[in-house]
Order: structure tokens, then C-alpha cells, then sequence
């Protein structure tokens, strides 16, 4: 087998508020061999938010990051749930949709590019999993994390609608119950917790403007994996990420008790147990403290 | 005749049962059962009641998908039962299956629900066609195949209510009116006919009750039996809030706008002013999280931003493919 190549889309938030995520990313693909090519080319996906206001525009914008990685002739890497979700959700609707695929890319033609089609998107969570397999993974495990309890929380954006993220990759996931993050953990020599918030919504969609509701949402998810002895919570997505671990305040506000848990992205978790220096996982940037290592 | 044979497995069956006039608490009832791959899940329900206990209750009426009487939960997930095959469910969730109402907190008897909360959202969105037709039409009011797609299957509902009891936002907020609701709205919003529009879109545009509460979890798509889809007729309510008029200017909006704006400076979002850009003067109940995260290199000053390469491209397709104006 080659090296594995990607074309890394970064979305907006591992370069500013998670800026761990970007760094251990680097760290994680580099330990498992894959090489990652950045697309700095691309726009921000529109966060679930630019379609409601203006759908073509998300749309064309969503084509053109497509296109780079279309160029580079490699499948398309994202690193957020939300750019998972409005990229693939993008490409669904163009191959689908030959009228709408013929007026994107005339807009794309006024800048010479055009989207064909060509390149997959998929998450890095399934990605590394179908393309490298959890049994290769296990095995390049140096240091087990088999001392903690690790509360996976998938996100809504990985999961769901599934006939839609069951196309981007090959291991089909059951977002009533879930596997993948469960799986990686146990290849990471983890123990997984079971709680009911694993595969429900953080609320960080709605954080501006309906405070009360997203607090609660991510209030329960930490007392979820709270009340089920997790030593920390691990996720996919940079935005559940910050949901959870920077406002623990208002969380417990909003339920009534007091709430707090490490929150560790999936590549930082990875990388604690394929031997990353910590330096490289930038643990130092979460709000709750990462300190049990 | 189906080729396929009939196979058949023990399945473990733990049960919801609640009598809101006599019990306290609800409590759990295990029935172990054979079941074939031909069944659904309504028959177990019926197997339930005839075979081991009489009391047994829940809705059914069709049995063909139509009435939207029989929607349960398995293992959580929202499922009209007489149209799920026992085969799917055990392939998606082994064999300890549990059966549960729409929603335990409106449980009445056992997997009967009182869903008046569902009916009362419904009737708050008019959900009817508002028109002024003339009492003695000369000629039928056509509607062209074209105009009839615009529906988008919005109409298929069956107000089963699978989507509005998987809502998150419906658990927490009972302002809001939900996803069924939201699909049932643009059904009427989206008929050439209708001539409510703007009367209920204010409705659908307010604080708390209305589209911007919505969290985008994507559960009303995942469970609807229909393939309503009702998150992506959110989507087409938020659309028309915008090019009908009725969007206002507030925090909800501003913050969808505003990422026309980022993306057109930097191509890439400038997460900290969008908060900025969409809260306005309420920005300062923000300072204390923006204050820590700073210090911990989460927040990178505007001046500080990686744009996009290539952004002449991005601005140039802002601009030619821009749909809206606000
Ligand atoms: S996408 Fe919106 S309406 Fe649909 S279930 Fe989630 S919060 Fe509710
Ligand atoms: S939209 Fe679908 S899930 Fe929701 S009430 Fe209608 S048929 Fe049921
Ligand atoms: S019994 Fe009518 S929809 Fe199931």
C-alpha cells in the first residue's frame, strides 16, 4: 500500500479556536503515515448557518472547496462535524441534481474552476478507520490509555441524517448506536462509558441565540458522562469541542449542579496513545485542564 | 409469494408500562418471544396483548402507514411501528430490544402518549390554506405539476409526531413549535394558493417558538418515517423569512448574514467578530469566555487571520452568486 494522501479542509475553527485540534491533526497523521495536503484555498463551509440565509451562495462556496481537493485528485479530509455535514451534504445535492450541478458550476466557471464529483468526503474519524482498519491502529498503540474511562460524544453532524453520511464512508455507522469513536477508543486500550447523551446534540448551533437551550443541551451531555464515571469526554468535532469544555459555568447554571469534564479531541486522545510528545497535542488550550497525564 | 424463507430468533423484549391512574413510576416488563423476519413491529405489540397481557396498551389503527397512530420508540429511536420490519431493528440494534413511548414524560398508559403538545403546535401554524376564493368560481383553481413539487413532500406527512418527540429543542423549550410543525407550515407556505404568507411567517420568525431555535440536530430527518425531511423545509422557512421580508434584524439573523460578510473579507471566518457582528452590544455577557479563552490561545485577533488563499475567487463569487439581499 502507497502512503496514504489526503486533502486536508481544515474549516474555520481548528485555526483559531481549536487550535489544538490543527496541531494534533498534523501530529496524529504524521505518526500514522498520511500525508495531508492543506487546502488553503478553501472558504468557510457556512457553518449550517449561510444556507438559511442564502442557499446558492453556501452551495457554489461548498463546490469550489470540493474542487481544489478535485484538483489535488485526492479524497476530501474534513476536521469539524458541521464541515462534514454541509460539504457532503453539498456534493449529495450536486450529483444528484444535474440542473442545480449545471447552474453551480456556471458561477464556478467565472473563476476557471468546476466540480465534478470526483473526490469523496469523509470524515478524519472514518477515514483513518477505513482506510488504515482499528486492528492497524491497535497495534501502533504504544501507550494504552487502558487506566481511563473515556466518554466518547459523537456529535450530530458525524452521524445523522445517515443514508447521507453512510455514503462518505465504507464502515456504515448507526447513529442510534454509534461505534466508531466507541471502536477507537478501545484500540486506544481505553475503556468506553456508555451514556445516553453519547449521540445527542451539544446545542452549539444555537448558542447566540437561544443561550438557555444550548446550555442545557451541553449541560446534560457532561453530566451524562459524568454520572457515568468518565475521567474525560472525546469528540470528533472542534464545535461540540468548545461547547462542552469553555463555558462549564453556564452549563451547570443552566441544569443545577456543577459540571465540568475534560474535553479531548478524537486526535488527541490518538495521539496520547500512539506516543505523540505532548507538545504536539496542545493540551495546554483547553479551558478545563487537561491534567491527568 | 416471497422467495425468501421465513426465519425466525429469539428476541428479548423490555417493555414500558405505566398506568398515569394507578402507578407512580413506570416499571419494565421482559417478554421473550420467537419472532420472524416477516413481522413489524406492531405485531409484537399485538402478540403482547393477546398472548401474555390484555392491559397492554398502545395506538394503532391502519396498519398500512397512513395513520400515524402507531409511532414508538426502540431502543430510542423514534419508529412507526406497523411499517418496521422486526429484521431492520434487529440489525440495527441486536436482540435486547426496548419499547418505548414517543415520550415518557407524556406517557398516559403505557405506549399511549397524551400528544395534545403536538396537536396545539400544529393548530398554532394554521395549518390550512388561507385564500380568498370566489364563492361561485367559474373554472377550478389549477395548480401546475411544477407548482405541486414546490411542496417537496411536505405533504406525505402523517403527523405521526416520531420528529417532534426526537427534538431536542421540544424537550427543553415547549415554546417551540417544533419539527412537525415547521413541515406543516411550509406545506401551506409553499402552495401557490395559500395567501397567508407573511401573517404566518412572523409567527414562524419569533424568539423561542420560531426556526432560529432550532439546533440543526438532523434527528426529525433521521427518524421520519415519510421522508418529510423537515430540517430541510426549516431551511426553505429560514429562505423565505428572508426573501419575503419578514426577517428582522437581530441576533439570529445577523448571525447568518454575517457569514456572507466573513467569508467576503477573508474567506474564512473571522470567528471572534462574528459574535461581535451578531450580538452588537450584547457582546459584553460574552467578554468573560472570550477573556478566558484568550488566555488559553483560543481567540485570534482579527488582524491575526490566515485568510484564504485565492480570495479574489471567493469575493468574486460572493458577489455574482448571491441570491438575497438583507
Ligand atoms: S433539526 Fe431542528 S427541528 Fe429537527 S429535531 Fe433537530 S432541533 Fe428539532
Ligand atoms: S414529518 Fe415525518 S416524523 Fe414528523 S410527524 Fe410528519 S410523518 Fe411523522
Ligand atoms: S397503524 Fe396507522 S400508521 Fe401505523
Amino acid at each position: 500500500m502507497g502512503k496514504l494522501k489526503y486533502a486536508l479542509f481544515t474549516g474555520c475553527t481548528a485555526k483559531q479556536s481549536t487550535p489544538e485540534q490543527m496541531i494534533s491533526t498534523m501530529a496524529v497523521a504524521d505518526k500514522l503515515g498520511i500525508e495531508l495536503v492543506e487546502l488553503t484555498e478553501a472558504s468557510c463551509c457556512g457553518a449550517s448557518h449561510l444556507q438559511d440565509y442564502d442557499d446558492f451562495l453556501s452551495l457554489v462556496l461548498n463546490a469550489r472547496n470540493i474542487a481544489y481537493a478535485e484538483k489535488h485528485d485526492l479524497t476530501m479530509v474534513t476536521i469539524c462535524n458541521t464541515c462534514q455535514l454541509n460539504t457532503a451534504m453539498t456534493k449529495h445535492r450536486l450529483d444528484n441534481n444535474a440542473d442545480l450541478k449545471t447552474r453551480v458550476n456556471e458561477k464556478l466557471l467565472e473563476v476557471g474552476l468546476e466540480y465534478k464529483g470526483t473526490s469523496l468526503v469523509t470524515h478524519f474519524l472514518y477515514a483513518i478507520i477505513d482506510d488504515i482498519g482499528l486492528d492497524k491502529i491497535a497495534e501502533m498503540v504504544v501507550t494504552p490509555l487502558s487506566q481511563f474511562n473515556i466518554a466518547p460524544f459523537y456529535g450530530c453532524h458525524n452521524i445523522r441524517p445517515s443514508e447521507l453520511q453512510n455514503e462518505t464512508h465504507k464502515t456504515p455507522e448507526n447513529p442510534y448506536n454509534p461505534r466508531s469513536l466507541d471502536d477507537l477508543i478501545i484500540a486506544c486500550g481505553g475503556q468506553t462509558v456508555d451514556y445516553e447523551e453519547k449521540n445527542k446534540c451539544c446545542g452549539f448551533h444555537v448558542e447566540l441565540q437561544a443561550p438557555k437551550t444550548s446550555a442545557i443541551l451541553a449541560g446534560k451531555a457532561v453530566a451524562g458522562a459524568m454520572d457515568n464515571n468518565a475521567d474525560f469526554i472525546v469528540t470528533p468535532c472542534p464545535l461540540c469541542h468548545l461547547k462542552l469544555d469553555t463555558q462549564t459555568d453556564h452549563l451547570s447554571t443552566a441544569i443545577g449542579r456543577e459540571v465540568a469534564l475534560p474535553v479531548l479531541h478524537m486526535q488527541q486522545m490518538l495521539g496520547l496513545a500512539l506516543g505523540c510528545d505532548s507538545d504536539k497535542l496542545g493540551l495546554q488550550h483547553h479551558v478545563e485542564k487537561v491534567d491527568f497525564i | 409469494m416471497s422467495t425468501h424463507a421465513i426465519t425466525s430468533q429469539k428476541v428479548n423484549f423490555k417493555v414500558f408500562r405505566f398506568n398515569a391512574d394507578e402507578d407512580y413510576l413506570p416499571y419494565y416488563e421482559n417478554y421473550e418471544m420467537d419472532v420472524t423476519s416477516e413481522e413489524v413491529v406492531l405485531d409484537i405489540l399485538n402478540r403482547i396483548k393477546w398472548d401474555n397481557d390484555g392491559s397492554f396498551s398502545y395506538r394503532r389503527s391502519c396498519r398500512h402507514g397512513i395513520c400515524g397512530t402507531c409511532a414508538i420508540k426502540v431502543n430510542g429511536r423514534s419508529t412507526l411501528a406497523c411499517k418496521e420490519s422486526m429484521t431492520n431493528m434487529i440489525e440495527y440494534f441486536g436482540n435486547e430490544l426496548t419499547l418505548e413511548p414517543l415520550s415518557k414524560s407524556r406517557a398516559v398508559k403505557d405506549l399511549i402518549i397524551d400528544k395534545g403538545d403536538f396537536w396545539a403546535k400544529n393548530d398554532a401554524i394554521h395549518p390550512y390554506l388561507v385564500s380568498h376564493i370566489d364563492e361561485h368560481p367559474e373554472m377550478e383553481c389549477a395548480v401546475t405539476p411544477e407548482q405541486a413539487n414546490a411542496l417537496n413532500d411536505a405533504d406525505l406527512c402523517i403527523q405521526c409526531g416520531a420528529c417532534h418527540y426526537a427534538c431536542p429543542v421540544v424537550e427543553v423549550n415547549e415554546e417551540f413549535f417544533g419539527p412537525a410543525a415547521f413541515a406543516k407550515a411550509y406545506r401551506f407556505e409553499a402552495d401557490v394558493r395559500d395567501d397567508a404568507h407573511t401573517t404566518r411567517l412572523i409567527e414562524l420568525n419569533a424568539e423561542n417558538q420560531g426556526v432560529w431555535d432550532c439546533v440543526k440536530c438532523m434527528e426529525c430527518a433521521e427518524v421520519c418515517p415519510k421522508d418529510v425531511d423537515p430540517i430541510a423545509k426549516i431551511t426553505s422557512l429560514h429562505n423565505m423569512l428572508f426573501s419575503e421580508g419578514v426577517a428582522k434584524s437581530n441576533v439570529a439573523t445577523r448571525h447568518a448574514v454575517g457569514f456572507k460578510h466573513s467569508i467576503a473579507r477573508n474567506g474564512v471566518l473571522d470567528e471572534g467578530g462574528m459574535v461581535l457582528y451578531s450580538e452588537g452590544l450584547g457582546v459584553v455577557k460574552h467578554l468573560p469566555l472570550a477573556l478566558k479563552m484568550f488566555r488559553k490561545g483560543k481567540i485570534v485577533p482579527p488582524w491575526a487571520i490566515t485568510k484564504s488563499d485565492n480570495l479574489d475567487e471567493i469575493q468574486k463569487l460572493v458577489k455574482s452568486s448571491s441570491t438575497v439581499k438583507f
